[in-house]
């Protein structure tokens, strides 16, 4: 035993020795700011997770990856999305055994507040790349959020309807937790305009038809019908929508950009034309910080269309730099999220912000419609509602 | 009105041919199996990937699909399901569910989660007015062909040989197969038949049901509460509850949106308060 901690000690010193003689890259590529990246890989939500690796891939392809002098790494992990004490154990493990300077990612509300006392706890910036929800940037002070809000998204859409002769529409949402943030955001504001709501449906989570919901919002004779899905529902809805005659009867559908997801917006086809919807992203955004960013992403992924949880991660991925350029790559978790609070810049989506006080995102919300340009299906912005905030569930 | 009348009737007979195939497993072959909907999951995404993929049009596609779940259905039951028969319940139950998670997995490995969309041939879209009432072209559909396989099936099985031969192996297997019938043989032609009715069923579904790997669990309610309504050894039985229960479902949906979910379970609990055997358990007494 002896004889062997001898030797190990032998062996160190003649590294320590040996340290100031190597090469100067050598030393600066040491100098690394681990990102733990948790996002549903696999199961229902596995598209929010590969559309923000894709991002974050993308970003760092687009902008190296050395940032104040530390060259980020990315740790993956597959939350699968359904379980949030999965993402707290990964988010612990990430932080004690791998220290990790940085968590990111989280797919839905319920992975991110479980993970925010981890964040407070080690200290450790987390950057919500995805997940909607109001609550989520009060629950720890080392949340900051580049997605969106879904209340932010819904009362947009609220006013264009109110602004443009709908006075009387219906809503139609889920039946959980975001459904009502969705419902109560639209009606509060669209009532606020002095529009009428004479019928609320919600729809159970494992619903097999939107059929009869669809038929009773025809027979109540609205102007306008809001709806808010999960993602990827959207399409049968907007099916059933023009089988059932609705379009014929000239009520128009309404509701938030996740509604026509860019990622299957394509396989949508013609039920989708003409749907008109409120979102931060569409991947027909005219700028050229967009176009920029569609084909840097295209290169690398020629089969995926960038949606706006894409975006959500490939801001993160900015502001991480940004905040890292500013305390000059030092990795003091408060420092860092003092660093990052306040920054704004042109991101793919138009100009954002954010916020000092609320570490929540400040942007523009466009007014989008459906429609067929060379063969595909794009949302087509029209109208744009500058630097919307949260205005809180 | 009508309207929902018609919707609630093309659902229930959706509804009936996926479960059928259940009710023949579980009634006539005493044989719980929870896969069931599996196979319908997997005629459904055999349609979808050639209709989107090879563009092949729907009609074939359908069929495509039966006779592949079918193929599926045969070759499962010789290979795994035969040597369950035997078995107690607990057993076929861990088995089949262990099964539709292993082909949940797999459909989730090949064509990912999200929810496979499909577009129907224009003959089919649309929608009939006829004044008092309008119609889904689709749905009518539905009711037509749902309607034939149903009435060949009744007829299937109380008129030919092959039915008489069925139900002699249910009713005795041991005197069945002292007559010469080949009891194993007409097992798994019947559970190939029931599986080949999900996949036609799953395939007819996509368009109104949706179709995503959790296809087999998030309707294996459904069908169970159709065979235990119905009642488990007939074909009229099940197709009875289907009707009813798709009807029930679809007006409470219309009517009561507020517990629209809740409306199926309650019709279920009432109905076996009424009928704990099922709907027409003394026609069927043995």
């Amino acid at each position: 035993m002896a004889r062997l901690s001898r030797r190990r000690l032998l062996g160190s010193a003649a590294a320590l020795a040996a340290a100031p003689a190597l090469p100067r890259p050598a030393i600066a590529q040491a100098q690394v700011c681990r990102i733990g990246l948790i996002l549903p890989m696999t199961g229902p939500f596995a598209s929010t997770g590969r559309q923000i690796d894709a991002a974050v891939r993308t970003w760092l392809r687009m902008n190296g990856e050395t940032h104040g002098g530390r060259r980020l790494e990315i740790l993956l992990r597959d939350d699968t999305g359904v379980a949030p004490d999965t993402t707290r154990r990964l988010a612990q493990e990430l932080v004690v055994r791998e220290r990790v300077n940085i968590l990111a990612g989280f797919g839905l509300t319920p992975l991110a507040l479980a993970t925010a006392p981890v964040a407070t706890e080690a200290r450790v910036p987390m950057i919500v790349m995805a997940a909607g929800t109001s609550i989520i940037v009060q629950r720890s002070p080392f949340i900051l959020r580049t997605s969106f809000t879904l209340p932010q998204q819904a009362m947009p859409i609220a006013e264009w309807a109110a602004a443009n002769g709908i006075r009387s529409c219906a809503t139609m949402v889920t039946d959980y937790a975001p459904g009502h943030d969705a419902e109560g955001a639209f009606k509060r504001r669209f009532l606020e305009r002095g529009g009428q709501i004479p019928l609320e449906l919600r729809t159970p989570l494992r619903n097999p038809d939107y059929a009869p919901f669809l038929q009773r919002v025809r027979d109540a004779r609205v102007q306008a019908l809001f709806v808010f899905v999960p993602s990827g529902e959207g399409a049968n809805v907007m099916k059933q929508f023009d089988e059932r005659g609705l379009r014929q009867d000239g009520i128009r559908l309404i509701g938030t950009g996740d509604l026509t997801d860019d990622d299957i917006l394509n396989d949508m086809g013609d039920p989708a034309i003409g749907v008109i919807t409120s979102h931060f992203y569409s991947a027909a955004h005219d700028s050229p910080e967009n176009r920029e960013y569609v084909a840097a992403f295209r290169q690398g992924y020629p089969n995926m269309r960038p949606n706006f949880m894409s975006v959500g991660g490939f801001d993160g991925m900015r502001l991480i730099a940004e905040g890292l350029r500013e305390t000059g790559g030092n990795l003091d978790g408060q420092r860092l999220v003092d660093a990052m609070r306040g920054k704004s810049w042109i991101s793919p989506r138009g100009p954002i912000t954010i916020d000092r006080e609320t570490r929540d995102i400040i942007q523009d919300v466009y007014i989008r419609r459906v429609e067929r340009r060379d063969g595909q299906l794009w949302n087509i912005e029209f109208d744009r509602i500058p630097q919307v905030r949260d205005p809180g569930a | 009105m009508l309207t929902v009348l018609i919707d609630g009737v093309a659902s229930g007979m959706l509804l009936f041919v996926l479960a059928c195939g259940l009710s023949v497993t579980l009634g006539l072959m005493n044989f719980v199996n929870l896969a069931h909907g599996a196979f319908g999951m997997a005629g459904g995404y055999l349609c979808v990937v050639l209709l989107n993929q090879h563009g092949v049009p729907f009609l074939p596609a359908v069929v495509a699909a039966a006779l592949f779940a079918a193929a599926l259905g045969f070759v499962l039951e010789r290979t795994l399901y035969a040597h369950l028969y035997g078995r107690d319940h607990l057993d076929q139950v861990l088995f089949s569910i262990g099964l539709v998670f292993v082909m949940s997995a797999v459909v989730d490995w090949l064509m990912g989660a999200r929810q496979q969309l499909i577009t129907l041939p224009a003959w089919l879209q649309g929608r009939w007015d006829f004044g008092f009432v309008t119609v889904g072209v689709y749905r009518a559909f539905l009711i037509a062909i749902c309607g034939a396989i149903v009435l060949a099936l009744h007829l299937g099985l109380v008129r030919t040989r092959f039915g008489a031969r069925l139900r002699a192996a249910v009713d005795d297997g041991v005197v069945a197969r002292g007559l010469g019938i080949p009891v194993n043989r007409i097992f798994g032609v019947t559970f190939a038949l029931g599986s080949g009715l999900a996949g036609l069923g799953g395939a007819l579904g996509v368009e109104v049901l949706g179709l995503d790997p959790t296809f087999p669990l998030k309707y294996m309610v459904y069908f169970l509460i159709v065979v235990a309504v119905g009642g488990a050894n007939t074909i009229v039985g099940p197709f009875l509850a289907a009707l009813l229960l798709g009807v029930v479902d679809v007006a409470g949906k219309y009517y009561v949106p507020q517990v629209g979910a809740f409306v199926i379970y309650t019709a279920m609990v009432v109905l076996l308060l009424l009928r704990p055997h099922g709907l027409l358990a003394k026609a069927s007494a043995r």
